[in-house]
């Protein structure tokens, strides 16, 4: 229990510990997948899997936005920065993802496209405001905590009359990846991973709310339960997931009742439904085709679509080769199963997206449990109390 | 990028617009996704907007919580380090 000392309240974490241990039954196997990256992080910064039971374990989802970027749409936006000249804005973790050729934004501002960081959206209609003359595009990424943002800034695009902004719309939407990484469409069965219920995300829930998930979880019966970032808000999920699984209910249940409601925010869901539309697919990286995944934006704004403003070439875009950003991220592989973890491919160094994002399930790997991947045993763990 | 930062609102303006200090970063967002927020309020932040207003207690832990795990110095670099017009 290395971490143990740092969680807000130690003796809580020992007691659900205990109580993890005491309710899960030997006779069974449990595989819960964090949907989000941000709970792939928090389980291994706190150790948390060290205090689960051995019939337990914790499959990484695709829930990290840099990640499931299809190398495709980044070369798109390299191209809409390098041959049509525009000022293309991204968020910070993009900057350093390799695209085709092992190509990133960074390498293609160094070789003198206008290539802009932002952290908000807001800074890119900043942007547009202050130069006139110029194209703008934001790269929209994200799950549902950024794609309100986005639409946000079409419609306030649309208000000023900011005719030089545009948006590259690559934003995905959460449980429509989930019903993929169950129906695992194409993948033989002996192949598929198996699970037995979800971790539902945080911050995407107190945007799309609790109610989301209930069509999911009726389908497939599945047990989902929201939790919070905190490493106790983690544990006392799994315990919630337990008693579902022993049960034999699947439900959708908030942990995180602090922040997340039953119907989200619904101001957020308006926009989204009002500036985007739904495609009818869209390329994840490693889970393929999705249906119904992803927003493109509406007809209605089309104008405000870098899609719509710029002739974006067909082009014959590559993974990394060896990388197995892919497999990872359906939860088929773990990073310790990739000849180039830690070798090759650092958060330095990075040759896949899993490595680049803090959310990734590389980046967290190495961070945390770098000697263990690597095949040199790990340090040796404080005795369990 | 994706997860979201715990703000204080420290000033409203006009066009749903707010002043919001972050873990000692400060900066202006847009507050129009929200009901009706208050100067003091405690507010999840997404990428320049507010989303959901959240206890001051849970805005507490939450960073405590970014901030040992190295995901606010992340956050917050970007929120710091970049403004309309300055790129990186």
């Amino acid at each position: 229990m290395k971490y143990v000392s740092e969680f807000r309240d130690p003796v809580l974490a020992r007691n659900l510990a205990r109580q993890i241990a005491a309710e899960a039954d030997p006779a069974r196997q449990y595989a819960f997948m964090e949907f989000c990256g941000g709970h792939t992080h928090a389980i291994f910064r706190y150790g948390v899997h060290d205090l689960m039971p051995k019939n337990l374990r914790f499959v990484h989802g695709p829930g990290c936005p840099v990640c499931v970027l299809p190398v495709r749409r980044l070369d798109d936006a390299i191209e809409v920065a390098e041959k049509h000249g525009a000022i293309l804005c991204a968020y910070g973790d993009m900057m350093r993802v390799p695209g085709t050729g092992r190509r990133s934004l960074l390498s293609a501002r160094a070789a003198g496209a206008d290539i802009r960081m932002v952290y908000s959206p807001l800074d890119a209609l900043a942007l547009a405001r202050e130069n006139p003359q110029a194209q703008v595009v934001f790269l929209g990424i994200g799950f549902e905590t950024t794609a309100p943002a986005t639409a946000m800034a079409i419609l306030q695009a649309q208000a000023e009359g900011l005719a030089n902004f545009s948006v590259l719309c690559n934003h995905v939407l959460t449980p429509p990846a989930i019903r993929h990484v169950l129906e695992a469409p194409g993948i033989d069965p002996e192949q598929a991973v198996r699970l037995d219920g979800f971790l539902g995300p945080s911050h995407v829930s107190t945007v799309i709310g609790a109610h989301a998930y209930a069509p999911l979880v009726a389908r497939y019966g599945k047990p989902v339960v929201i939790a919070g970032f905190e490493p106790l808000d983690v544990m006392q999920a799994v315990l919630m997931l337990i008693r579902q699984v022993n049960d034999g209910r699947a439900q959708v249940e908030n942990q995180y009742t602090r922040v997340v409601t039953d119907t989200g925010n619904q101001k957020a869901q308006g926009v989204m439904a009002q500036v985007f539309t739904l495609r009818p697919a869209f390329e994840w990286r490693g889970l393929g085709s999705v249906p119904d995944s992803a927003f493109a934006i509406a007809p209605e704004y089309a104008a405000f679509d870098a899609e719509q403003r710029f002739p974006i070439s067909d082009k014959a875009s590559r993974e990394t080769k060896s990388c197995e950003c892919p497999a990872i991220l359906r939860g088929v592989k773990e990073p310790k199963d990739c000849k180039l973890f830690g070798r090759a491919c650092t958060p330095e160094t990075p040759m896949g997206a899993c490595m680049v994002s803090s959310e990734g399930a590389c980046a967290a790997w190495y961070t945390y449990r770098r000697a263990e991947a690597m095949g040199t045993p790990a340090p040796a763990l404080e005795p369990a109390q | 990028m994706c997860l979201a930062i715990p703000a204080r609102i420290t000033a409203l303006h006009d066009g749903a617009m707010a002043t919001v200090n972050a873990g000692g970063v400060t900066r202006d967002v847009s507050v129009a996704l929200l009901e009706a927020v208050a100067v003091g309020d405690y507010v999840l932040l997404h990428v320049g907007y507010a989303l959901h207003l959240i206890s001051e207690e849970e805005a507490r832990e939450t960073l405590r919580m970014m901030a040992q795990t190295g995901l606010l110095q992340d956050e917050l670099a970007e929120m710091a380090g970049t403004s309309g017009g300055q790129g990186a």
